[in-house]
Order: C-alpha cells, then structure tokens, then sequence
C-alpha cells in the first residue's frame, strides 16, 4: 500500500501536502529567529523614512504632483518584496549546503515541494511586510484613496509579484549552491530593475534610452498598477502587464528551478 | 491513505540483491570518481565500501540514492533500476549523509515528523515513529529542544533516526561516524548492528578500518573509483596480510635500517620500515616458528634492546599491502580527486 502511494505517477498528487510541509518548516524558521525577521524589516522602515524625508521634499516640487509619500509608498511595496525575495535564494543555498536538500531529493515527495514551500512561506514573509509598511506610511501621512476593496488588492499584487520574484531566486539559489555567491548573486541584478523604473521618479524624467527600459521594466508597470489600486486613475491599463510579466516569469523561472532541483548533483 | 503500521509490502523483487551496481562510471571533469563499479550487496547483510577520501565512496552511494546520475552502468535498489524508477527507489531507502541533515530551528521531533510526512506515512504513524525512534536513540529528553542546542552525536543520531521513519529496507550511511567522539561512534554501530539484525541491508562507506572489520559482513575496497579487493574481513586480512605480523620496536632509532635488513631476511616484498617510529613489521605464514631465528640473527647483529610482538593483521595492513601505500599517505593525495566536492561547498 505504503509503495503504491510513492509511485512516480501520483507524485504529483503529493505536490500539495509536500509543499505544506516545506511551507510550515520555513515559517518555524521565521518563527524562532524573530532577530531575522526584526532586522530585516529595521531596514525598509529606515529606508521608507529617508526617501520621504531627504528626497521628498527636492522630487515633489518640481516632478510630481502630489505628496511624495503618496507616490512612494505603493511603489515601495514592490521594491520590500524584490529585495525581500533575494533572501529565498540565500535560505535555498544554506540547505544545499547542509545537506537538507540532499535529505528532501532522497525522499519519496514532490520534486517541486522544496521549491514551492519555500517561496510560499516567502510571500507569507511578503504579506507581513507589506502591511507593516503600510501601517508606517501611515503613520507619516499617507492614505489609500481608492477604498478598502482595492488596497486589499494592492497588498495582494505586491505579494504575487514577490512571489514570482522568488522564483527567479530560487532558481538562483539552486545555481550558485553557496551562501556566500547566493548572497552577491541574489542582489546585483535587482538594482537596475528597481532603480530604473516608475518607483522613486517619474520615467519621464529619465534619459530616452533609459526610459526604454524602463517603460517595460516589470517594476515599473507594476508600481504603475499599485498607484492605480492604492490612489485612482488607470488601473487596467498597467494591471494586464504586470499580470503578463508574473505569469511569464513563473511559468519560465519554476520550470527552471525544478529543472535545476531534480538535477543538482 | 490507508496505512497499516505493520505491513512490509516492499515490491522487492525475489531472488535480486538488495543494492546491486553494475560497470558503474562517473567523472568530474577530468577526475574519473567511479571508473566501473560492481557491487552486489545481498539483503540483510552489511556491506562496507572501504578507502580513503576521494576514492568515489560518496559519488557511489549518491548515485545509488538517485541524487546522482551516472555517466554509464546500471544500479539497483531492491530490484529497481534508479534511473527508471526513482521514486520507487527513494521510498526503499534511507540516507544518512557525512554530515547531520537535519534542520536546527526544528526540535528533534519536528524533523523526525517531518521526516515521516515527506516519506508519506501519515501524520499519525509519523508522530509514533519519531517517539520510538527517540526513545530508542535516547533522544528524548532532548525532543522538544531545537536542534541548534543539540551535540554533534545527537545530531549524528537525529539524522540516522530520520532516515529509519519509514522503515526503510535498504540503508545508505555515507562515513556515519566520521568526526563523532569514541563513546558516540560505539552507540551508532550497536544501532547499525541491531537494525541488521533486524533485517535491514546496510551499505556504509568509511575511512576507518576498524568500523568496517566491526560491522561488515563483506567488504569491498576500493581505491581511484576502482574495487580492488572484495571479501569477508577474514578473507581480506589472509589474502593480503599474510597469517601474522612480526613487529619489532627498536629502543635505538638509528638501528632501524638494520634490523629491517634483519627482516628482509624471511621475505621482503611486504615488509615495511618506519624509521621514525623505529619500527618494521614483516607479514609472515608462522610467525611461532620463525621468532627465535629473528631474535638470534638481531642479536648476532648487536641489537638487543627491542620488542617484538606478533600480531593479527588489521585492515590498515591490508590496505597497505593492496595499495602499495598507507592510509594516511593515500588520505593526503586523495584530496586531490576530492575537488570536485569541496567546490560545491558541501564537504566540512
């Protein structure tokens, strides 16, 4: 009976249960080292708080035509969860080092249940952040102002976003094998698709062949689409292409981490 | 699913070996870690894989655990092929690497549990069978503890029972006891002997000669990804050590050229001279026989302040006998084929 349940066949049966099971180890993890989770929300407070307060005041008058924190915030939900999600690579790379992995690979589960639990248990990590940002920002003055219904949306894109992030680090992870490489390599190429976008600054005030990039960059669309939930104006018109770049970066990043998981040697 | 504690339906296939290999090639680059491995390893017995670092111990045992594919040749776990039927495999055996898998911000429990669930169990045989298993590797005072806090023998332990949850027929122990304190390391072998005697097939790689002479039915040697001898720990110590060891300890160090040349006297292809220690040992087919000739001839070459003992040979002479070279000068060149693993980061 028992062998019958492991038979390649109906592995994929177990992808669920597998991934709940991942899910729930790597929320302990969060759990029982509250220091982690503190100091790595210390950082995006601090950051939140210098962008309103050092640039705000120079970027409002002269580009944008509301109050900066009003600008920044929905766009600084995407950037907690791309810098959130390189934190799932480093996290993949520590149990490939100690052997964990290779413990889950000798096991009857799901080949993608490592993978998976690991980046759910990370846009759970999202899901926090994101409402305690939420709860600073408005503590330094900024307010939805699209109704209840659609902030809850905003969350949920943000989260979604960083999800499909996590996936691409993930496959990082799986590459470089090393947490010390992870930790480089998970970081580096998030800058410019972070500071070249829509977040920060207008993309209008970028030099043409920057703006290129930038119009199209996923950061940028999807800050586009947060604004729009958090504070009115065109939703729709950004939400598709934000959607288009989640679906596309999953269906190609967890086909490649799951690849990578079945074949690491 | 319906799960009955008891029930040993194993679709091993009859009259196979439990672990079978067969041409077994792989390579890293330009180092050839298995160069056609054959093993067959029958059930319920224990089979040590025997030779220092980087003589394809692991790469061998990663394969037969299908976290490996080979390059070229076939294995088997209880009749099922691994590259065809991983899965199937995977639910069969159990791995305990050289270093504790375990995760330590769970408790010993939780990893045992988590263990049970993976292999899937059930959520309620999981839970009993981390108890017994803590019970058993007297880790329950220590249960509910983080593994963080936890020894290098309770990790050790912890990660053994982890891979006993399922009940699994065949076992794969890569180095159990490496780096684990004396009174832990003989813990562990009263485990891994009574999990034999229980029915359980084990394959376990070590570089310690005594803890395959102690635990192994059979012992397959191997060097540079090749077996070089196979046997009984009997067989293996009269094929390539000779009957006994004549060993002569010399007070004066400067007369151990001397007295090797003493020695050579009764056969010198096996004898070997270690001027540092002032030692040499000769293996020899009667040593009662021959001992008052060696006292005499010493004698008549002026050295008389020595000891001189018989003794059976131990493995390490076999290994000496069989490589041309001792265990710890094989251990130092063999890091150089270990390359592949240490630039994974996996090796501590």
């Amino acid at each position: 009976m028992s062998m019958a349940t492991a038979s390649p066949s109906s592995s994929l049966a177990w992808t669920v249960p597998d991934t709940m099971v991942i899910t729930w180890r790597t929320i302990l993890r969060f759990i029982r080292l509250p220091q982690l989770l503190v100091l790595s929300t210390i950082q995006p407070v601090m950051l939140l708080l210098l962008f309103t307060y050092v640039f705000g005041g120079a970027i409002s008058t002269q580009a944008v035509p509301m109050k900066y924190i009003q600008f920044l915030l929905p766009g600084f939900l995407v950037q907690i969860v791309v810098f959130g999600s390189t934190q799932t690579s480093v996290g993949l790379a520590e149990d490939l080092s100690r052997g964990i992995i290779d413990r889950f690979r000798s096991l009857p589960m799901s080949r993608a249940a490592v993978l998976a639990g690991r980046t759910l248990a990370d846009a759970l990590r999202y899901t926090f952040l994101a409402v305690l940002m939420v709860g600073v920002g408005y503590a330094i003055g900024f307010r939805f102002e699209n109704g209840f219904g659609f902030a809850v949306g905003a969350i949920m894109l943000s989260v979604l976003f960083g999800f499909a992030f996590s996936w691409i680090s993930a496959f990082i992870g799986m590459s470089v094998k090393d947490v010390e490489t992870a930790q480089v390599a998970g970081f580096i190429w998030v800058f410019p698709l972070v500071f070249a976008s829509s977040m920060f600054v207008p993309v209008e005030s970028m030099p043409g062949w920057l703006q290129a990039f930038a119009k199209i960059n996923p950061v940028t669309v999807t800050t586009d689409a947060m604004r729009g939930l958090c504070l009115g104006g065109p939703i729709w018109m950004h939400l598709w292409k934000s959607l288009t770049w989640i679906g596309g970066i999953l269906v190609v990043f967890l086909t490649l981490a799951v690849n990578r998981y079945r074949r690491i040697a | 699913m319906d799960q009955d504690p008891d029930s040993t339906t194993i679709p091993t296939q009859q009259g196979r070996p439990a672990i079978f290999a067969e041409g077994l090639k792989k390579a890293f680059g330009k180092v050839k870690a298995l160069d056609g491995v054959d093993v067959s390893v029958q059930p319920g017995t224990i089979m040590a894989m025997l030779g220092p670092n980087g003589a394809g111990k692991t790469t061998f045992v990663r394969i037969l655990a299908t976290l490996m594919r080979p390059d070229a040749g076939r294995a088997e776990v209880a009749g099922h092929d691994v590259l065809k039927e991983p899965q199937v495999v995977r639910s069969l055996i159990g791995l305990t690497g050289q270093y504790a898998a375990v995760d330590e911000n769970l408790t010993g429990r939780e990893n045992l549990e988590m263990v049970g669930r993976l292999y899937h169990i059930g959520g309620s045989l999981a839970r009993t069978r981390a108890k017994e298993l803590l019970d058993r590797f007297e880790l329950s005072d220590a249960a509910d503890r983080r593994v963080r806090t936890y020894s290098g023998g309770m990790r050790r332990r912890l990660d053994l029972a982890a891979s006993l949850v399922a009940r699994p027929p065949v076992l794969f122990l890569d180095e159990p006891t490496s780096g684990l304190d004396p009174r832990s390391r003989q813990a562990l072998w009263d485990i891994i002997t009574s999990l034999v005697k229980e029915g359980t097939t084990v394959l376990l790689t070590t570089q310690y000669l005594e803890e395959a002479d102690r635990l192994a039915d059979y012992i397959a040697v191997i060097d540079h990804g090749h077996v070089i001898e196979e046997g009984t720990s009997q067989y293996l110590k009269e094929c390539c050590g000779g009957d006994v060891l004549v060993q002569l300890r010399l007070s004066d160090r400067t007369q151990t050229a001397i007295a090797g040349e003493v020695l050579s006297t009764f056969g010198d292809d096996k004898l070997q001279i270690d001027e540092r220690a002032g030692q040499v040992s000769l293996p020899v087919v009667d040593g009662t026989a021959i001992l008052p000739e060696v006292v005499r001839r010493l004698d008549s070459r002026g050295i008389t302040r020595y000891d001189v003992s018989l003794r059976q040979p131990t493995l390490d002479d076999v290994f000496l006998a069989l490589t041309g070279r001792p265990v710890e000068e094989v251990q130092a060149e063999g890091t150089a084929g270990e390359v592949h693993q240490q630039g994974r980061g996996r090796k501590r």
